[in-house]
């Protein structure tokens, strides 16, 4: 991966096409599905060159927004003005002619296909006879690609891409389409810390060129760090602007519409016995490829360990493998020196495991079954929930009326099918469920992932005392932030193998360097050698 | 690119799969979303680590089959109402235009118009009305074994009870049992030759009829099972196939060990008296204790799906098997129970029909009992007591359909097309919705 400072740009050199800027206006956007209304006349202006950021929650309807904007969806209500004009898309090829570019969050990219191909992809050029000529495609991605430091190669397969640089491939076809407004749908996502400090820059220089860009989000530090100006929207509607200076603190609380306490008070872990262990653990594919290798770590009671990663390194087949869920499985897993490896499902849940999968609608609910089906969907075979094969129903519905209450899922009868609830609250369903019962091990993917600012605060303060009740909690994580917040310890995979194990209060840029491949001692070497030249960047304080 | 909500397939982001109606309610992909178990799009930015991709182990995703099966059971109750409606409609319709006196009446339409509509009430009234009465009373009859169609249509129900049942209980594991008839078929073959190879006392001979028909069943249902749980093999085709074997099986049989050496056909001997359901009613209908069965297993099979923990795992593998997974049930094992007890379900059926009414094995055993099953649990949308609701219905066709072939001089296969224009309707919820302009039942979230 390049690091930032080779890159050098002359911001004199851009061609005159750069130079044109548009400006964007909103006015009272509205889009309402059947009875729910996701947008409620929201105002919008994105002045030229500027960096706007579209902050809000998940389900905030900031992604509506922006398919309205892009000509995905037509507005119930509302008017979209370009330059002063009033616009009508009626697709995505309109918004594209009128200059407006967007990278969604999910590549739009096909894997076999050249980077060449696909920026062609829509809008080929062809020679007599209708063969394709990607000459000129291949011209323009190398000149934008030196203007802008994109260090993209025109003839790579898209698939041997990172994800970092395929995200720079969508860049360039909104860019070689003229795009002069992009808008950049939850970026950061997948990117590793260091990807995403590269992606700010490349927005610092599209900016300086005179794209303007709409940046959505919904992490704070990098909405502060990049915009001009940012709209927090709440529920459909916004609920005000401020400027980047703002602090974290009233970001947050205009999103979520309360004030929040983003940090989690947590005593230091006081670490008892080591019982849960791994050693040497692989797990393959049914193709016989390592998707996890050779991994060693062990995690104490009253402790978290957190383990991080970009998404895609192992992290799942980890969890997986000690739940029993896979089939090519060497080395062990002990729990108070059980061995776990090779047991049933039921038997790793039967001696004390919690789980909560990383995908909780496909892993972790049943969308069909109630609410309070659901929150026995484990327990279904022990007392009181069933007696001799029959479920007793009355007890299944208390206990499904403790657990909403306690857990503040927000539904309006436990007997409503669990898929009615939002992801926020089927989360709560599903943490609910695996610390209802006495653990010895508890193991969570993404606990958060989709909930409110709200509930993440609810919801690690549980998992906070599952540790302090002296439970060995595993938490997996791609939001480094997340795992910075809960761990004691931190350790980082990549590409299925463990890079290392270091203390919860490492720097972000440390963790950045193991999650792109470098082993610690490495990651410290190069940590201590950047900051002697003093080129350490932005992102390097925890 | 005429832009509508629906037209944008290609560049819809997938933060909102399907589920523009509920923004509300993020999905998991919505704003963190690393691509996740589905996600290609996102592809690791470690080299090696394909892990998303292909996850080893994991159950097969839901095949289209079931997930045909969960739309029609979200469908409500009215969807099979209307369904039944529209489908007699249009047999009306069919039954209007290739009555004589119709066409004959709409030669001269123009010079009394009323003429046509007074032929085509005439007739459609005529066919329904013998239907109705064939199927439940008609004064008019004769005999009282004519006059109380009812019985008639219960006896018809019967098997279709019971192997509703059985195609329904697969339905909710997310299984698409097709093989109804050949597990009837190895349900009555096993039936048989206890009923009339073996002499037993009364009573326990008849409850050993019908204990060899369920393992009979059992056994050609386990087989399907057991293949989709050890190798993945689909059920559909395998059932199919077993329906095949099961036909060529039986008249080997009829041909060979168990022909009745008193006849020149492919018949079995008459079951032993003590073998036989009794009748309910006397001798003058045919209404037989199978009928006392059948209801029994409504009820035990709705206790099984509803109340018992062997029912919570079956509709929590049918409706999300990976869930079911992590959630320590053992997926291939609910799917090898769940044959076994579907194909008993289906043997039962064939009991009835051998011990019951038929008393005579013969290789058409099964009749179109097998795929009436699979529409009768369709209409029943997969609940036990709406299929018995929908094998009633469909034996009163069966009943009243000969009545309406004799005495409105309408063919039976008008009986046939309404069947199947049922089964085209329910499984197509959103051509009933259009027709009478229901709108679909959306849960909306509950906002975090």
């Amino acid at each position: 991966m390049a690091a930032p400072n080779v890159r050098c740009t002359s911001r004199d050199q851009y061609p005159r096409r750069w130079a044109k800027t548009l400006k964007l206006e909103l006015r009272g956007i509205t889009k309402s599905f059947g009875t729910l209304v996701a947008n409620d006349h929201i105002d919008l202006v994105v002045e030229s060159g500027q960096i706007h950021s579209l902050l809000g929650e998940n389900g905030a309807g900031k992604s509506t927004l922006m398919n309205v904007l892009y000509g995905l969806y037509s507005p119930s209500s509302g008017q979209i003005l370009v330059d002063d004009v009033p616009v009508n898309f009626s697709g995505p090829a309109d918004a594209m002619a009128a200059g407006i570019g967007m990278v969604h969050q999910h590549f739009m990219l096909v894997p076999v296909f050249t980077v060449a191909e696909n920026v062609a992809l829509g809008a080929e050029s062809t020679s007599f006879g209708g063969v394709l000529n990607l000459a000129e495609t291949r011209r323009k991605i190398r000149e934008i690609s030196t203007q802008f430091g994109f260090d993209v190669d025109p003839d790579a397969l898209v698939e041997d891409l990172p994800v970092g640089i395929q995200q720079r491939v969508e860049i360039i076809k909104a860019l070689v389409r003229n795009s002069k407004i992009l808008i950049l749908d939850e970026p950061t996502a997948v990117l590793t810390p260091q990807e995403t400090d590269e992606l700010m820059d490349i927005m610092g220089q599209l900016k300086a060129g005179g794209t303007s860009i709409v940046f959505i989000s919904h992490k704070l530090r990098e909405v502060k760090a990049i915009s001009d100006t940012i709209t927090v929207i709440r529920r459909g509607k916004v609920v005000g602007s401020a400027s980047p200076d703002a602090s974290t603190t009233e970001l947050a609380e205009l999103m979520v519409g309360r004030a929040v306490n983003l940090t989690l008070n947590k005593a230091d872990a006081t670490p008892g016995a080591e019982t849960f262990k791994i050693n040497n653990l692989t797990v393959m594919n049914d193709a016989g490829q390592r998707l996890l290798d050779d991994v060693t770590l062990s995690v104490s009671q009253g402790e978290i360990l957190g383990i991080a990663g970009v998404q895609g390194n192992g992290q799942t087949e980890l969890t997986e493998a000690v739940l029993g869920l896979h089939k090519h499985v060497l080395g062990s897993i002990t729990l108070d020196g059980k061995e776990l490896v090779g047991k049933s499902v039921r038997q790793v849940l039967d001696s004390g495991v919690g789980f909560v999968p990383e995908d909780r609608q496909d892993d972790g609910l049943v969308g069909e079954l109630s609410i309070a089906e659901n929150l026995i969907l484990d327990l279904y075979k022990s007392a009181p929930y069933s007696r001799a094969g029959t479920l007793n129903r009355a007890a299944i519905a208390k206990n499904a009326i403790n657990k909403v209450a306690e857990f503040d899922v927000r539904a309006q009868s436990s007997q409503d099918a669990a898929d009615t609830l939002s992801g926020g609250n089927q989360q709560k369903v599903v943490l609910a469920r695996e610390l209802s019962r006495p653990l010895k091990l508890f193991i969570a993917s993404q606990p958060t992932r989709g909930v409110d600012v709200g509930s993440i605060e609810f919801l690690h303060k549980r998992i906070v005392a599952e540790r302090d009740a002296g439970t060995p909690v595993v938490i997996v994580s791609t939001e480094l932030d997340e795992v910075l917040e809960l761990a004691d310890r931190i350790a980082v995979l990549f590409a299925g193998r463990l890079m290392g194990i270091v203390p919860g209060k490492s720097s972000r840029a440390l963790l950045g360097l193991m999650m792109a491949g470098l082993p610690v001692a490495e990651a410290q070497e190069q940590m201590k050698s950047q900051s002697e030249s003093g080129t350490t960047e932005e992102g390097a304080q925890p | 690119m005429s832009g509508t909500d629906k037209n944008v397939p290609a560049e819809q982001t997938p933060g909102t799969p399907g589920a523009p109606g509920n923004p509300g309610a993020p999905s998991i992909p919505g704003a963190t979303g690393t691509p996740g178990a589905t996600g290609a799009a996102g592809k690791p930015t470690a080299p090696s680590a394909q892990g998303n991709a292909d996850k080893p182990g994991k159950p097969e995703k839901e095949s289209s089959a079931s997930q045909v099966v969960r739309e029609i059971m979200s469908g409500s109750a009215m969807i099979s109402v209307l369904a039944v409606v529209v489908a007699l409609v249009i047999g009306g319709i069919l039954i209007a235009i290739t009555d004589t006196r119709v066409t004959t009446a709409f030669g001269y339409f123009f010079g009394d118009p009323m003429a046509t509509l007074k032929a085509i009430w005439a007739s459609i009234s005529e066919a329904y009305g013998a239907l109705w009465r064939g199927a439940t009373y008609d004064p008019g009859a004769r005999t009282w074994q004519g006059r109380l169609g009812i019985f008639e249509t219960l006896t018809f129900a019967t098997p279709l009870i019971l192997s509703g049942l059985s195609v329904t209980l697969a339905f909710r594991v997310g299984l698409f049992n097709i093989g109804a008839k050949g597990q009837i078929i190895l349900g009555a073959t096993f039936a048989g030759v206890v009923g009339f190879m073996i002499e037993l006392p009364p009573g326990i001979h008849l409850l050993a009829v019908m204990v060899a028909g369920a393992i009979g069943g059992a056994l050609w249902g386990g087989i399907a099972g057991f293949l989709k749980a050890k190798t993945g093999a689909h059920e559909v085709i395998v059932t199919i196939m077993l329906n095949y074997i099961a036909v060529s099986l039986v008249l080997y049989l009829l041909k060979n060990q168990l022909r009745d050496p008193s006849s020149s056909n492919p018949i079995s001997p008459r079951m032993h008296e003590t073998a036989m359901f009794p009748l309910l009613l006397g001798p003058n209908y045919r209404l037989h204790a199978g009928l006392i069965v059948a209801i029994l297993a409504v009820i035990v099979v709705s206790w099984l799906l509803n109340r018992s923990t062997l029912g919570f795992e079956y509709r929590a593998i049918g409706a999300n098997p990976r869930a079911a997974r992590t959630a320590g049930m053992l997926v291939s094992r609910g799917y090898i129970t769940v044959m076994l007890i579907s194909g008993a379900l289906a043997g039962l059926a064939g009991v009835t029909q051998l011990a019951g009414t038929e008393k005579i094995l013969d290789a058409d055993i099964a009749g179109s009992i097998g795929f009436d099953a699979i529409t009768v649990a369709l209409l029943g949308r997969s609940k036990p007591w709406g299929t018995f609701f929908a094998a009633i219905l469909f034996g009163a066709f069966k009943a009243g359909g000969t009545s309406m072939a004799i005495n409105a001089n309408v063919s039976i296969d008008i009986v046939a097309v309404v069947q199947s224009l049922i089964v085209l309707f329910i499984a197509a919820p959103p051509l009933i919705r259009s027709i009478f302009r229901i709108k679909e039942a959306r849960s909306e979230g509950v906002s975090a």
